[in-house]
């Protein structure tokens, strides 16, 4: 047992810190959520350049074999300057799902060139009616000659407007909510038949509704199994809801910063309206729940590469639930004690709010992992 | 990083629980299991067994008579000594007075009160809270006047745990009532059986005697009995105090706690709420091992730890709340047979039943003891976030 963080993961925390420093002032970011493609490539060449995007791959995949903990280092930077790069939806769950799925062949098109920067991906498994149910897919795929045809909906799919692939879930046989008969197709971002509304979302991230018409993609487009995707896909979502719970400890710490500076300065009834008791105890429980969001991260993330499976979705589920709880109160009591400044769009604290909020939305909110949390934990 | 155990680890572990079954009496055990209170031969058979090993001040540096732990091997040590239904260590002399005194007090006092605690043939209680100093400590006006090569104490203690079971109290008295109230406290050990010592039991609302009033009246104790410099004993009251908030969240009990909860629930609108005191108390444990950790890279615990004994004591309520519930009506028979006393009587409705109020009346001391919830809020906004 260590909790420490190696020389290694010490250098790229530092490395993720100063990225975030230098190019994610609060100004900085609205002008990058302003762009036509809402982040910059020039920023996605530098994630290229630092090895960023090699971070989670082992060494047989052209990775760096950071590991688990990599990403919640870097995840957890990018939380603090609310970064827009479409780490998410390109790294963890584009390349997790390839790394963990693909043919040979498979990574060697996709997963090389999108560790050099050449590639963007992004995770179509949502519908209309879906909710948080990761099997309730009725977008379908039928065969058609030697390949596929898909013809259906997606929605909320993250970076698919910037996506050069666009990993599918589409059901191959079964009925609406079966986990069984589901498969991935990866179908290219321009393919005929694919249509896209690009909108931006509540926290200036770019996502899309797809509607696919006839697609036709090749037998060499299924990734993974055919009928069998369902685990690969819960497993990688798993992953991507760590990654997604270290950004929101970031964010968590630095909603908190603000708010501690402002009550620390604001005057009203001739002292700094951090003096108040009601204050500072609201406060000191933002920085508790901040402590315990981290620490569940932080377990979550040495747990998510166990190779049991229940122990990884309970992990996945536990932090889940812990960041639905905390963010909801750090964000709630951070703008609570900015008052008037903290509904308005000129502060900080309000995206980091929003951010936060979003993030409970994403791949099952707190109720819903915490009753995903008892079922495991009943079961085992 | 990483939370795997190491195969010296897993052995280690197995040696604790072998020495918990070997050593713990069944009689004891099956008060854990029941609920039922521990009296003092309980405890000390236990603690005399872990001493004789050489592990009751487990958390002792090598060169005070401690095994020399590391913080993984205090981990399981404390779990699977929860895991095995063993008493809590009380805390008063391994994990209170013992500290300051290898921190704070002169060769010669070492020598002489230390191998008592290790071996808990000497027992302990504190001498912190008065009727008018609780949370405001430094308030205490338990006097201690010079005479010679004595001190005469008068005054009072309260809520004083164990202290009708101890041989000897630490208190903090005031030796200069001119200085600022910090300023002129000294740390004092008393032996219980000094002539002018009155211990008053103080009945608790789930009919339990834990806790004492402790009266002196002109006791005459050695000048040689206090620890560290005279009017210097708030710098050891506090030292002690940051170790008992690390030591008071209590997770292998809540651990123990939420299996109970799990097996004698049956109710499946209760499933989830076990389910998110089940996450609490992990993310309690993470954050207890965190700061462990830190620890481990140098010094004290922190003013943060006191977040810790706040979620823990929030948490070991909530588990007493959901005892009660999963009992419903029948959390109402008042059994005191069943809780004090050797009894074959069967207990009205199902055997986890009698304790369950009680238990939760009585949980009600853990946001009040070892400084308040309030009080620790306060320290984290003073101390951590400098407000």
């Amino acid at each position: 047992m260590d909790l420490s963080l190696s020389d290694e993961q010490k250098q790229l925390q530092e490395s993720a810190e100063r990225f975030v420093r230098e190019k994610y002032t609060f100004e900085n970011r609205r002008k990058i959520a302003a762009t036509e493609r809402g982040w910059l490539l020039e920023n996605w060449a530098q994630f290229a350049e630092l090895g960023w995007l090699a971070i989670p791959f082992s060494e047989d995949d052209g990775g760096i074999g950071f590991g688990s903990i990599g990403t919640m280092i870097v995840m957890e930077q990018f939380g603090k300057g609310l970064v827009l790069e479409p780490f998410l939806p390109t790294v963890v769950l584009g390349g997790g799902l390839i790394a963990s799925a693909g043919s040979k062949a498979q990574k060697e098109a996709l997963l090389a060139p999108m560790i050099e920067g050449k590639k963007q991906f992004a995770l179509a498994w949502l519908e209309r009616q879906s909710r948080y149910n990761l099997a309730d897919i009725s977008l379908k795929a039928t065969k058609e000659g030697a390949g596929w045809s898909l013809s259906g909906h997606k929605g909320v799919v993250y970076n698919a407007a910037s996506a050069d692939q666009i990993i599918v879930l589409a059901r191959t046989a079964g009925s609406a909510r079966e986990d069984k008969g589901l498969t991935l197709f990866v179908v290219d971002g321009k393919a005929k038949g694919l249509s896209r509304r690009d909108y931006p979302t509540q926290d200036a991230f770019r996502a899309s509704e797809l509607t696919f018409d006839k697609v036709s993609v090749g037998a060499d487009a299924v990734l993974g199994k055919v009928d069998a995707a369902f685990p690969v896909v819960e497993d990688s979502v798993d992953r991507a809801i760590v990654a997604l719970c270290a950004e929101a400890t970031g964010c968590m710490d630095a909603i908190n910063a603000a708010t501690l500076e402002y009550i620390k300065t604001r005057k009203q009834f001739g002292v700094p309206i951090g003096k108040f008791q009601v204050l500072q105890h609201r406060m000191v429980d933002c920085f508790t729940n901040a402590q315990e969001a981290r620490s569940m991260t932080l377990m979550a993330s040495l747990k998510i590469d166990d190779k049991d499976g229940i122990v990884r979705r309970k992990a996945a589920s536990g932090a889940k639930v812990q960041i639905g709880k905390s963010g909801k109160f750090c964000g709630q009591s951070a703008v609570q004690m900015h008052g008037g400044m903290g509904v308005t769009d000129e502060l900080s604290v309000s995206h980091y709010f929003k951010r936060l909020t979003m993030i409970d939305m994403m791949f099952g909110n707190q109720q819903h992992h915490l009753t995903r949390y008892s079922n495991l934990a009943m079961a085992a | 990083m990483d939370l795997a155990l190491k195969p010296e680890h897993k052995t280690f572990a197995d040696e604790v629980r072998d020495f918990a079954r070997k050593n713990l009496s069944p009689a004891t055990k099956a008060k854990t299991f029941s609920g039922k209170h521990y009296d003092r031969d309980d405890h000390m058979v236990w603690q005399q067994a872990l001493g004789k090993k050489g592990w009751l001040a487990y958390t002792w540096p090598k060169k005070y008579g401690g095994p020399g732990w590391d913080i993984t091997q205090r981990f399981l040590f404390e779990n699977v000594l929860a895991e095995e239904s063993a008493p809590r260590i009380i805390p008063f002399g391994v994990k209170m007075v013992g500290p300051v005194i290898y921190t704070f007090a002169t060769d010669e006092q070492k020598e002489r009160f230390l191998p008592g605690i290790r071996s808990s043939s000497v027992s302990w209680c504190q001498g912190y809270s008065e009727p008018g100093a609780g949370s405001d400590l430094a308030n205490l006006r338990t006097r201690a006047k010079r005479d010679g090569d004595h001190y005469i104490v008068n005054g009072q203690k309260t809520w004083t745990s164990s202290a009708h079971w101890a041989d000897w109290i630490f208190c903090l008295v005031r030796t200069n009532t001119e200085a600022k109230p910090q300023e002129g406290i000294s740390f004092l050990l008393i032996d219980m059986k000094t002539p002018g010592i009155t211990v008053r039991p103080i009945i608790m609302l789930d009919g339990a005697h834990h806790v004492n009033d402790v009266f002196f009246d002109n006791v005459r104790v050695p000048v040689a009995n206090c620890i560290g410099k005279e009017n210097e004993g708030w710098t050891c009251a506090k030292f002690l105090l940051a170790n008992e908030r690390l030591g008071i969240a209590e997770v292998p009990a809540s651990k123990r706690g939420v299996r109970t909860l799990r097996s004698i629930s049956e109710d499946p609108s209760l499933a989830e709420k076990i389910a998110d005191v089940d996450l609490q108390v992990q993310a309690l444990e993470m954050s207890e091992l965190r700061a462990l950790s830190a620890m481990a890279a140098g010094g004290a615990p922190g003013p943060e730890v006191s977040t810790l004994k706040v979620r823990g004591s929030e948490i070991q309520q909530r588990i007493a709340e959901l005892a009660m519930e999963a009992v419903g009506e029948y959390a109402a028979p008042y059994q005191p047979g069943m809780l004090f006393q050797d009894t074959n009587e069967t207990p009205v409705g199902p055997d986890h039943a009698p304790p369950a109020a009680p238990r939760y009346f009585n949980m009600r001391k853990t946001s009040i003891y070892g400084g308040s919830t309030e009080i620790q809020k306060n320290i984290v906004s003073k101390m951590v976030l400098g407000l």
